[in-house]
């Protein structure tokens, strides 16, 4: 007998539900062929809402479920709220964007619940295995979509990059897993965190093994020296993807490092803390640099997602419950603004499909209110100006990281979140300062408006309530 | 010579490293795809080995889990090639734009 | 059971071969029987596909074949589950058995997918 008890169906109901959903859509979209209207996107986000309240009444929850292999503690349930969260935001700007770019793929809103699905099984992964298997599903999901643009080439070049490059990374953190498991014998993150606890002997198989983990990690959300996958990926994805793809996983990678490297192998930190700074480090500063450089907003969103990659990675290094809250907060803070600002970029770009210059910008501000200011929310917000979410995101990542000493990172990351404030505040600059040239009439559906005016509210609200938000988080960090 | 567990570590190594340099030097992306493969199938050969040498059976197991996810990437992998295909008549790396590293 | 003739791993081994080998002859003399005869051209190929046997191997496919492959590939190795299950079918009682329809179930609704995309239908 497997020893399945109700308990254990029940740790995973969100994932449960998100999974009948995605069958739900997958099925409905077969018997109609491609003419369900707006039967898909409800459904999703009918699926997406369900399973984060599902998220949220197990909120209070402690453990592990399924012998030891999922958690389904107050992390879990908040980083699956923030996927949902994620999702229902990407669904609702998607209808739209694949009206004006002629996609009619019934399975993308189908992959976009397995690729959430995927988040949520990493985010509660208490086994490398289960760590892969979800990171599998997500990945997969995402190479598709990140391709599913079918009659743009540069779409299919995306995904077929990401594809390379993710099977390549994938292979080796499984190799690493593989390592790991020929050392410790198990895969469980309890047996690994109490063999580093013990007196372990750092053997040549163990070393190279933590090493392949870290190397693909930092593949995973893309940090300097492994980041030169993302920029093509991002640029030639979808804009909708692009936003979900450049949040979302970012996400649920940081939350598996949290749990990997912050909890499991913290008594280890010596032989991995210094090679995670010199990483956070040079991620700041290249996203940053090469940032400023662009010419595609598009493009600079994407350079600046990695920058952002790299203040997130000063929140681990520092390994503190304040530093992983802080890392919860500037995550979910991350995913509003940047989700956001890539959906407004979508109806402001004029031109043809895929070019995204500055000079679309040029007074929009003013032409159009509504764009214009959430636009501006979200810019302000991923500078990190106050009274904004990303504001404070920063700030408690980089006190968490000086009350451990560690001063240099926290000068580092201030001094590029100047640099940054500049490409930031010139978007702002060219939104407001410039008389727009001729007319322009964008078409802005209802669910498109309120999903921009929900994520800019929230980022406002979080970061004028930072503390009640830092406080749940808190409560839950492992 | 008795073949000890290290023997079969160090041919899983060599498989991954010419996985790697076959990804990091081919042209074509099928090769590219293979690479990768041969990749994954150094890990299953460590994994399937150390369960041998431990009597522990979770290393196959897990090798199941792997064999899945690979097909899985490899189906995804052979139908963005033949978009990719529709669209440049070719599966060479350098004529694909996005695809230099 | 009693011990019976089946004791013998011998006798059980022919048993099955016996089995297996008279199964495989109705169904041949069944077909044989029962089936449609014609023979044309096409028919008598090495390959009933409408491959060309004799030919430059670098001809290209039609795409078709790609689209049947990359689904069978899929479907076939997610089978591979079915075999350890089937070994511990008995120890892995009701709890195994749900898990495994479930784990069906979805495979099916995969199926069907492909099914109403219309990647079997030949034209």
């Amino acid at each position: 007998m497997i020893p399945v008890s109700l308990t254990d169906i029940q740790g995973v109901l969100p994932e449960t539900i998100v999974v009948i959903a995605a069958l739900a859509v997958i099925m409905a979209d077969a018997i109609r062929r491609g003419h369900s209207g707006a039967l898909l996107p409800v459904l999703s986000v009918l699926g997406l809402a369900a399973a984060g309240a599902a998220a949220i009444f197990l909120w209070g929850t402690s453990g592990t479920v399924f012998n030891g292999t999922v958690f389904a503690d107050g992390f879990a349930s908040f980083f699956k709220v923030l996927f949902t969260v994620i999702g229902i935001l990407t669904i609702l700007f998607s209808p739209h964007y694949l009206k004006i770019t002629g996609v009619r793929l019934g399975e993308y809103y189908a992959l976009i619940l397995t690729a959430v699905f995927g988040m949520m099984v990493m985010a509660s992964a208490a086994n490398l295995l289960m760590l892969y298997l979800g990171l599998e599903t997500m990945s997969i999901s995402l190479y598709v979509l990140a391709g599913s643009q079918r009659g743009d080439v540069k779409s299919a070049e995306a995904g077929m990059k990401y594809l390379v490059l993710g099977a390549f990374s994938s292979a080796f953190l499984l190799y690493g897993i593989a390592l790991l498991f020929a050392s410790i014998g198990s895969l469980d993150y309890e047996v690994i965190g109490t063999f580093f606890a013990s007196d372990f002997h750092p053997g040549p198989l163990l070393v190279s093994g933590l090493a392949l983990l870290m190397v693909g990690f930092a593949f995973k959300v893309a940090a300097v020296p492994f980041h030169f996958w993302s920029p093509d990926v991002y640029d030639g994805a979808p804009t909708t993807v692009t936003g979900f793809m450049s949040t979302g996983p970012k996400a649920a990678a940081f939350v598996a490092l949290i749990r990997v490297f912050g909890v499991a192998l913290a008594p280890a930190s010596s032989l991995w803390s210094g090679v995670l700074t010199v990483l956070a480090i040079l991620t700041m500063t290249v996203g940053n640099v090469v940032a400023i450089r662009q010419t595609s907003v598009k493009r600079m969103l994407a350079y600046s997602a990695i920058a952002h990659a790299g203040y997130l990675l000063v929140g681990i290094v520092a390994g503190t419950k304040a530093a992983f809250a802080a890392t919860g907060y500037y995550l979910s803070a991350y995913a509003l603004m940047n989700l956001g600002a890539f959906a407004v970029l979508i109806l402001l770009n004029r031109r043809d499909e895929g070019s995204y210059r500055f000079e679309d910008l040029r007074g929009m501000g003013f032409a159009h209110p509504l764009l214009g200011i959430t636009l501006s929310v979200f810019l302000l917000s991923l500078t990190g100006v106050p009274p904004t979410a990303g504001f404070f995101g920063k700030l408690y990542i980089f006190s968490a990281a000086v009350e451990q000493g560690h001063i240099v990172l926290a000068v580092v990351g201030l001094l590029n979140s100047a640099v940054g404030a500049y490409y930031y505040l010139r978007v702002i600059t060219l939104l407001y300062m410039a008389k727009p040239e001729g007319e322009s009439i964008i078409v802005q559906p209802a669910a498109y408006r309120f999903a921009l005016v929900i994520s800019a509210l929230l980022i406002l609200v979080i970061g004028i309530f930072p503390e009640q938000l830092l406080r749940v988080i808190t409560l839950a960090v492992p | 010579m008795q073949i000890e567990l290290t023997h079969y570590l160090l041919l899983a190594a060599v498989l991954f490293s010419i996985g790697v340099m076959g990804v990091l030097t081919r042209k074509n992306l099928i090769v590219i795809l293979m690479s990768v493969e041969l990749m994954l199938n150094a890990v299953n050969l460590t994994f399937v080995a150390v369960a041998r040498y431990t009597a522990d059976l979770t290393g196959q197991v897990i090798v199941f889990f792997v064999m899945c996810v690979a097909a899985a990437e490899v189906a995804v992998g052979l139908a963005i090639l033949i978009s990719i295909w529709r669209h440049r008549g070719t599966m060479h790396i350098d004529s694909v734009k996005l695809l230099k590293w | 059971m009693d011990s019976s003739v089946f004791d013998n791993n011998l006798i059980r081994f022919l048993f099955l071969f016996g089995a297996a080998g008279g199964l495989v002859a109705f169904f041949v003399a069944l077909s044989a029987w029962l089936g449609p005869k014609s023979m044309n051209e096409t028919k008598a190929e090495p390959f009933e596909t409408g491959m060309i046997p004799k030919t430059d191997a670098r001809r290209p496919f039609p795409i078709k074949y790609y689209l049947v492959a990359i689904v069978f590939i899929v479907f076939d190795v997610e089978v591979a589950f079915l075999y350890p299950w089937a070994v511990e079918f008995r120890n892995l009682g009701a709890a195994g058995f749900i898990s495994m329809m479930i784990f069906l179930v979805i495979l099916l609704v995969g199926l069907f997918y492909a099914v109403r995309k219309r990647v079997f239908e030949w034209k």
